[in-house]
């Protein structure tokens, strides 16, 4: 027993050990000098950085979970097999390239970039929207329906409140991705942490790759802690026990 | 139709080329992966405290962007004169595809039925003869979708790695977007889906293959 | 009440799935729709609350056209409870027993009433049981929050599908008694479906058999086990309905048929029995204990008496296969 919590701990404080080596061997080294004699360009970048996902994040949403919501109507459960092998398909296609192929439409700018990233958060929403409709087990909505629940009123007291769940990790997914996503934005010119890094590949300088890879790192998993703890608040709860069985 | 027909004509080999590349990058990360992620799935059931811990990190691992991880290894690998290439690139592959081989392989060995395993150790098996001849392949189809899971995420994250210099068919789309050639970047795109979804096929059905009848996933 | 007026359902030219069906269930009594699957007794059952519409014929409830109401108003006024419960995992009970309610509008004070004397129904402390979500209790008590979610707006009409069929035999057994002592006292007009003899014995005023959408009996327990009127009734409740008939009867009925036998004081172990028990629990005592009597008792606790395998059989021989009307009461 005892063995065994040694091990779980030396590894735990062995990971700890190499962050920590690494942020000292980086501080040593002044990689994260440009964060601080670039001050200006970096909050401006950091800005556009975050202004990138929060747009394109809240456009995706906006129209995913409806459009999610929609296809899983009986009106429309016909095209749901078609839209979701598409959505499958589209997700396969990289990242780099829908950022890309944006430039052709939309020419070159934030703009484009936005709009890119808007696109390539739609799948991860709109499919765990759909999943998480699916899901519902259908002799709730038998019930529902049994006892005199309009349609509105199964889909935003019932439907949703279990699917919710499955749609806060769809969007956290997504919005993970696109902190990613969006520091290739550079590529269209889009601005972003992207720049830095880009720049760091370009001359092989070390200082301005850790200080633009470094910040988008803990952005990503700072976004992925706050939304799951979102998760938390938002999920109800007798909804949470079931779908975490 | 016609420009892509010419097109085609002059660029198949190289797309073909550069697909193999892609897909043995790939490949040899998710062999590598699955020679750590399994054995250490399949251990980290028997110790709770250690699984909570490696988990936790293979899952941070995830979140973090794929150019951020090779603008964080460009550096450290410049320590032994590998900072660009395969080597950066094959490191991140085998640390992304970690949380879901191991993920997987740990869930699906815990949620191996227990009257399954009270009845393994009854008839009188060694450990190693139940994880063998029970458990491995009970939990083989929630693996197999590990595997799936990791390999069609390295298929999408090895075209960023042409940015460091790692080929594969991120270097269609880099060189397509720096000279401004749809072209390129559609046929580039086009073959890492095409790629993703025979590699995702292809283990689906050897999936099918090696899991006994009688396990469903 | 209830009634349907030549009902037929067809879901293609070729699929009938209820065929010209014609009854009336009564005023506070309890008709159980009975059969092998597939036989439309759900279909029958969902026609009522139009979630299954109707192709031809009329059901009409307590003199009003169901095709003249809206359906959503319709449903609100009749309680529905189906075999998995239907809980909604998102709502805490009192929000699920009170969801009906909840849409009609009813007032916070009069919810709460009506909450508390529902959950006193079911034996369930509404101050504990409240709050907590649905995963949070057992199969048998989701199920009784089930009924008493289908009770709330104290519905005229009452629909149960198949209501007790995923609870283990005995949770089942103790749920129907509490839903009987719940009927005597609330008297809804209720359709059941069942697909099992025994629950549809037990539990119904009248049993409608139904096989390939048309009826093939529509009477009273004791009727259709002394009287089947065709062959597959007969085949259907089988060759030992005789026995099954004996839960119709209390020891009270044989008392007064033939009498009690005299109490052997010589046998100190023998068990004791209740009045108002049934014939059917009595025999199975009887069979699985040494002593061959059982000591009946009154209502007061006295003892009254004692009752043999031998009576119940003599009983079972003049009063229910000879003729069969014995009363049915208790």
């Amino acid at each position: 027993m005892n063995n065994k919590k040694l091990i779980g701990n030396g590894f735990r404080f062995f990971i700890y050990g190499l962050v920590i080596a690494f942020f000292a061997w980086a501080i040593y080294n002044q990689y994260f000098s440009y964060i601080f004699s670039q001050s200006s360009t970096f909050l401006v970048l950091l800005r556009q950085h975050f202004v990138l996902v929060l747009v394109s994040s809240v456009l995706a949403i906006l129209i995913a979970v409806p459009a999610g919501v929609l296809i899983t109507r009986p009106k429309f459960r016909k095209a749901e097999w078609l839209i979701t092998n598409i959505v499958n398909f589209g997700q396969t296609i990289p990242s780099l390239a829908v950022l890309a192929l944006m430039i052709s439409v939309l020419g070159i700018g934030f703009n484009t970039a936005v709009f890119a990233l808007f696109i390539y958060s739609i799948l991860p929403i709109f499919r765990n929207t759909v999943a998480g409709l699916d899901t519902i087990d259908p002799n709730l909505i038998d019930a529902a329906k049994g006892m005199g629940m309009k349609p509105s009123q199964i889909l935003f007291r019932i439907e949703l409140p279990n699917a919710v769940y499955s749609i806060l990790a769809g969007i956290r997914t997504a919005v993970v991705l696109n902190i990613g996503t969006a520091a290739l934005a550079y590529v269209v010119g889009g601005g972003g942490l992207g720049v830095w890094i880009f720049t760091g590949i370009q001359l092989f300088d070390n200082g301005f790759l850790i200080s633009g890879a470094i910040p988008v790192t803990i952005m990503a998993i700072l976004a992925d802690y706050l939304l799951r703890k979102l998760e938390n608040v938002l999920v109800p709860k007798g909804a949470r026990a079931v779908s975490n069985t | 139709m016609e420009q892509w027909a010419r097109f085609l004509e002059i660029n198949a080999p190289r797309i073909l080329e550069l697909t193999l590349d892609h897909a043995l990058l790939v490949s040899l990360a998710i062999v590598v992966a699955l020679l750590i992620g399994v054995p250490l799935g399949i251990y980290l059931t028997t110790n709770e405290y250690l699984a909570g811990t490696v988990l936790q990190v293979a899952s941070v691992t995830l979140t973090i962007p794929s150019l951020a991880l090779f603008g964080i290894m460009i550096p450290i690998f410049s320590l032994i004169n590998k900072g660009i290439g395969f080597l950066p690139a094959f490191v991140a592959l085998v640390l992304y595809s970690q949380l879901p081989i191991i993920r997987n392989t740990y869930t699906a060995i815990k949620n191996v039925n227990p009257e399954m395993r009270d009845a393994a150790i009854g008839m009188g098996m060694k450990t190693h003869q139940r994880l063998l001849r029970v458990e491995i392949p009970n939990a083989m189809p929630v693996i197999m979708a590990g595997i799936r899971t990791a390999v069609v995420l390295n298929i999408g994250i090895a075209v960023i790695a042409a940015y460091i210099g790692a080929g594969g068919l991120g270097v269609l789309i880099t060189q397509g977007i720096s000279r401004g050639d749809n072209y390129l970047i559609i046929s580039g795109s086009l073959a890492v889906a095409l790629l993703a979804i025979i590699a995702d096929g292809l283990l689906l059905l050897i999936q099918k293959r090696f899991t006994t009848k009688a396990v469903v996933e | 009440m209830i009634t349907f007026n030549q009902v037929t359902k067809k879901y293609s030219s070729e699929k009938t799935a209820v065929k010209d069906v014609d009854f009336t269930v009564d005023e506070g009594k309890i008709v159980v729709l009975l059969g092998p699957s597939g036989c439309g007794k759900t279909t029958l059952l969902r026609m009522v609350n139009r979630l299954e519409s109707i192709t031809e014929g009329s059901i009409v409830i307590d003199n009003e056209n169901s095709m003249d109401l809206d359906a959503i108003e319709l449903r609100r006024k009749i309680g529905y409870v189906i075999q998995s419960n239907g809980l909604f995992p998102n709502m805490t009970i009192e929000e699920n027993v009170m969801i009906v309610t909840d849409l009609l509008g009813w007032n916070k004070k009069k919810k709460k009433e009506r909450f508390n004397y529902l959950m006193k129904l079911i034996g369930l402390d509404p101050k504990i049981y409240g709050k907590r979500y649905p995963h949070e209790l057992s199969g048998g008590q989701q199920q009784r929050i089930g009924v008493v979610r289908a009770l709330a707006a104290d519905p005229p009409v009452m629909l149960m599908d198949e209501p007790f069929g995923a609870l283990d035999p005995i949770i089942r057994e103790k749920i129907q008694d509490e839903f009987l002592q719940i009927q005597r006292e609330v008297k809804k007009t209720i359709l059941f479906v069942s697909h099992d003899i025994d629950e549809a014995i037990k539990m119904a005023d009248k049993i409608m058999l139904l096989r390939d959408g048309e009826i093939m009996q529509y009477d009273t327990p004791s009727k259709m086990l002394s009287h089947p009127e065709n062959e597959f009734v007969n085949q259907f409740f089988g060759k030992d309905r005789a026995i099954k008939s004996l839960s119709l009867h209390t020891v009270r009925n044989l008392q007064e048929v033939i009498g009690l036998a005299e109490m052997d004081e010589s046998i100190y172990d023998t068990k004791t029995i209740n009045v108002n028990q049934d014939l059917r629990n009595t025999l199975s005592m009887l069979l699985n204990q040494e002593a061959d009597q059982v000591i009946v008792t009154n209502d007061q606790d006295e003892k009254i008496g004692s009752i043999t395998i031998d009576l119940v059989q003599k009983y079972l021989h003049y009063e229910i296969k000879g003729k069969m009307s014995v009363s049915q009461e208790g």
